[in-house]
């Protein structure tokens, strides 16, 4: 199997559950990160805790690589973090192949409302069936994607 | 919206933030090649597929799910007034071709938006261009059609829904 990982997997599975758990239960919030990202632009009524939330975000990720280094990629003794390069045979050069994915997932969660983790985790808990539906529709396309382009 | 800026409601948000940040280095779900191994299904057969990402959503979800089941038997949060469920339920067009578009965007990147902004902190070469490309996508999105937020910013006419 290519590197499976259950252990730190489950823990940072657990850490994201207790982060979306905090924020329901204090605030009454969807931890939904496209929603959060999303919604910092007009009309927005609430703009600092999404900013301080997506600036804690960068700050937890970062502090964890110094904490627990060299788990994966990312801090000072993991594997230098990388995007990914388009697939050659689509002779689409990589800046390209990585604004349309980042067009297409602006776009897309916007419209339908959540991610991964809103949908996927929130929406889920919450045994929401438009997040089923999402949720279903999102990992098949993905599945598909990744086997039509061949890009691992 | 009242609460908002309260240094508990605020204090909430920093710390539900770090913890998410720590929870996608420590499950590697800020390496797109990791997220690709597990969307990489073709891989099961010879051996090469990396289930890490369902254990991940499977951890996160058992939490989740609790915490939900304590917030149904209160009234409120701890700091604001109500909950913000989701009240719209229909499963409609948009909800379909949006999670179609976010999978194939999905898909040919490895990086959904938690992993895309907590990668600031590692700094991968085009992270700002991929960014920026989510950035206008989401804004052209609601543009194109009004999430149910702005549906009922709408139909009270200016009366903040929040």
């Amino acid at each position: 199997m290519e590197s499976f990982t259950p252990v730190s997997a489950l823990a940072g599975g657990a850490l994201i559950g207790l982060a979306s758990a905090l924020l329901w239960l204090g605030n009454g919030r969807i931890a939904g990160i496209s929603g959060i990202f999303g919604q910092l632009l007009p009309p927005a009524q609430t703009v600092i805790w999404r900013l301080l939330f997506l600036a804690c975000l960068v700050a937890g990720a970062l502090l964890a690589s110094w904490l627990v280094p060299g788990l994966g990629v990312g801090g000072p003794a993991g594997r230098p973090a990388a995007l990914v390069t388009a697939p050659n045979w689509t002779g689409i050069p990589t800046p390209i192949w990585l604004v349309i994915a980042g067009l297409l997932t602006g776009l897309g969660t916007k419209i339908g409302n959540g991610c991964t983790s809103g949908h996927g985790v929130c929406g889920l808990a919450r045994l929401s069936a438009r997040s089923l539906v999402a949720v279903a529709v999102f990992f098949g396309v993905a599945i598909i994607t990744v086997a039509v382009t061949r890009i691992v | 919206m009242p609460g908002s800026r309260t240094l508990p409601y605020l204090a909430t948000a920093a710390v539900s933030g770090l913890l998410f940040g720590a929870g996608l280095y420590v499950s590697q779900m800020v390496d797109p090649l990791k997220v690709l191994h597990f969307l990489d299904f073709g891989a099961i057969a010879n051996g090469g597929w990396d289930p890490s990402l369902a254990f991940v959503m499977g951890g996160a979800l058992v939490v989740m799910f609790i915490a939900v089941r304590i917030g149904r038997r209160r009234p409120a949060p701890l700091f604001d007034e109500a909950f913000h469920e989701p009240q719209f339920t229909r499963i409609d067009r948009p909800l379909v071709l949006g999670a179609a578009l976010f999978g194939v965007g999905w898909g040919m990147s490895g990086i959904c938006p938690g992993p895309a902004i907590s990668l600031i902190a590692f700094l991968p070469a085009n992270l700002w261009l991929y960014l920026a490309a989510l950035f206008i996508g989401s804004y052209a999105g609601s543009l194109i059609v009004p999430s149910g937020r702005g549906r009922r910013l709408t139909a009270a006419r200016g009366v903040p829904a929040e």
